[in-house]
């Protein structure tokens, strides 16, 4: 199992460093002279050309890669080209509020796709699997952004019942105020990932269903739910770990659409403010923080599922 | 690729209620964008007199908010939409499908280079560089057709490269390669062949997350640019008359749910008919 670890290790930095290029490409090959925002009109050729140093822009490409990697390490994601604040403060402002809502949405999706799949792949092809199989295509199928709309009009606009947008009400400062503002969202959100993690687990039970130990089970004269909730459960349950090391990278940059939609004041909408204000520093710091996840989550996952599956020993 | 396998993937689309539905649906759905100009309406006249009209005889699908026939907007958009998914399955397919047989079939540091080439490609969040990509690179149906292609490729490439490499061990390409066939030959008569399968249910696949990336891009106002519609942006200006007519929400979104339906569904049957040591559903 350790030489799975390390493995995995050495997989994962040149794919950090690679990411980390990406990175600096886009930021490089933008459009528009970064020295240009320090400009004034009424500056010398040389006063820019000592900003253009001063910023080390006149460094090779890989030296200012390194500087850029540097700073990187410190903290230092660089500053937003349109407010000139600190683009990591101002991704982690954001954090909460999309870790708050995708959290809560990959958690309930996990909770109840867990019955909904045992449940579906146990009763294969009767009705209930059948109704199960279909919200699950519903599910991967619809637009997220319809169905957002769709909510917000009998939710908010028909019935009054919840805000249809922000994440508080002015003024009020309650638990509550968000959860009612964040239901709507987490829904639209939940139901995709429940949708996916349903086929998921369905499709591992029934492959679990035809295993040996339980043919052993039910010659002991186990029932079919003693089957499914002691034994089926535990192995169904190590995909899951996968699947959610997978949804690390949605963390940050998943709900674009979603938070967009809603207003909600999380990294996606802010990510959509930086596209249309073409603020390069503010993108590629949510990239690289969404891709470092996704990479870092992947890593989690494999190892903690070999600690777990003893089975699993340093293959792949 | 014989025709027994044929005969069951048919008998598996035909004889599935759903499969059929889907295709039936999708067939119509694609007449209806290619035969869009039959309509009698002009999907870009407008005409103020007409404004929000509910569905009824003249306009079965209503009108929008500057009175044009909502029916002809959702048929003329439907072909952009229909095009984009296609023309970007094909890309990524192309591109999938090279990638996916040079790294399964030469194996190697080649195989590992592609490899965590993909996973670079793969880790990086698609729809924030799709945005990206597309005000950086003016919005055209030609240029978001690629920006899609180029987010698309990296699952039907890792499908293919399995493939490839569970093929290239086959008695048959030992015998090729031994009778000293070039490798490009290879490739092509012996390798090829046996990837359709996996090829043609990815991008099936494929087609639908294509067109679900559009109608998203569009519906946030980065794809195709009025007054061209799609049935993504036509849902970004219902909202603005939601309250007085919501069916402008209903119809766009409708469409767009039941093709990327119809196609996710064909998928999954395409996979059990070409795989007989499944068990049929």
């Amino acid at each position: 199992m350790r030489r799975l670890i390390i493995r995995r290790l050495l997989q994962t930095v040149p794919m950090l460093f690679f990411v980390s290029v990406v990175c600096f490409a886009m930021i490089k090959l933008a459009p528009g002279d970064p020295v240009l925002s320090f400009v004034t009109p009424n500056m010398h050729a040389e006063d820019i050309e000592r900003i253009r140093h001063n910023l080390g822009l006149d460094q090779p490409a890989y030296i200012q890669y390194l500087i850029w990697l540097k700073e990187l390490v410190r903290g230092n994601f660089g500053y937003s080209l349109v407010n000139h604040q600190p683009v990591l403060g101002q991704i982690m402002d954001r954090l909460p509020a999309t870790a708050g809502l995708m959290g809560s949405a990959i958690g309930l999706a996990v909770l109840l796709a867990i019955p909904f799949g045992l449940w579906a792949g146990a009763n294969r092809n009767r009705w209930i699997d059948r109704a199960i199989n279909f919200f699950s295509y519903l599910g991967i199928s619809v637009p997220v952004f319809w169905l957002a709309i769709l909510l917000i009009y009998l939710f908010a606009i028909h019935l009054h019942w919840l805000p249809s947008m922000g994440m508080r009400t002015i003024g009020v400062s309650s638990a509550a105020d968000v959860i009612r503002h964040g239901l709507l969202p987490c829904v639209v959100l939940t139901f995709g990932f429940l949708a996916v993690y349903v086929r998921y687990i369905r499709s591992s039970t029934i492959g679990q269903l035809k295993e040996d130990y339980v043919q052993i089970q039910y010659a002991f004269g186990s029932s079919k739910t003693t089957i499914l909730f002691r034994h089926v459960l535990k192995h169904v349950l190590l995909p899951v770990i996968t699947l959610l090391g997978m949804s690390m990278g949605d963390l940050v940059a998943g709900a674009i659409v979603t938070e967009t939609v809603f207003s909600w004041p999380g990294i996606g909408s802010l990510g959509m403010t930086a596209v249309r204000g073409m603020d390069y520093p503010l993108i590629m710091g949510i990239t690289l923080l969404s891709s470092v996840l996704l990479i870092l989550g992947n890593l989690a996952a494999d190892i903690l599922y070999s600690i777990v599956d003893p089975r699993i020993k340093g293959s792949r | 690729m014989n025709r027994s396998t044929w005969k069951n993937v048919s008998s598996e689309l035909l004889e599935n209620r759903w499969g059929l539905a889907a295709l039936i649906l999708l067939i119509v759905l694609i007449l209806g964008a290619i035969f869009a100009f039959v309509s009698p309406n002009d999907p870009n006249e407008m005409n103020v007199l007409e404004r929000l009209k509910a569905p009824g005889a003249g306009h079965w699908f209503g009108t929008d908010e500057y009175g044009r026939d909502y029916l002809a907007r959702a048929l003329y958009g439907g072909r952009i939409s229909l095009l984009v998914g296609f023309s970007s399955m094909l890309v990524a397919t192309l591109i999938g499908v090279t990638v996916g047989v040079v790294s399964g079939y030469f194996g190697g540091w080649v195989d590992s280079i592609l490899m965590r080439l993909l996973d670079v490609v793969m880790s990086i969040p698609s729809f924030l560089i799709l945005l990206l990509l597309s005000v950086f690179l003016k919005p055209s149906v030609g240029n978001i057709i690629l920006i899609i292609a180029l987010l698309m490729w990296m699952n039907i490439s890792r499908v293919v490269r399995a493939e490839t490499m569970t093929i290239k061990e086959r008695e048959f390409v030992l015998y090729a390669k031994s009778s000293g066939q070039s490798t490009f030959g290879i490739i092509r008569r012996h390798i090829l062949p046996g990837l359709v399968p996996v090829i043609i249910v990815g991008a099936t696949n494929s087609i639908a997350s294509a067109i679900m990336m559009e109608s998203s891009l569009s519906f946030l106002g980065f794809g195709v640019q009025p007054p061209n519609a799609t049935w993504g942006s036509m849902l970004n200006s219902a909202q603005g008359s939601m309250a007085q007519a919501p069916y402008l929400a209903v119809f766009p979104g409708l469409l767009i749910l039941l093709t990327v339906l119809s196609f996710n569904v064909l998928g999954d049957i395409l996979r059990v008919g070409f795989e007989p040591k499944l068990i049929k559903r």
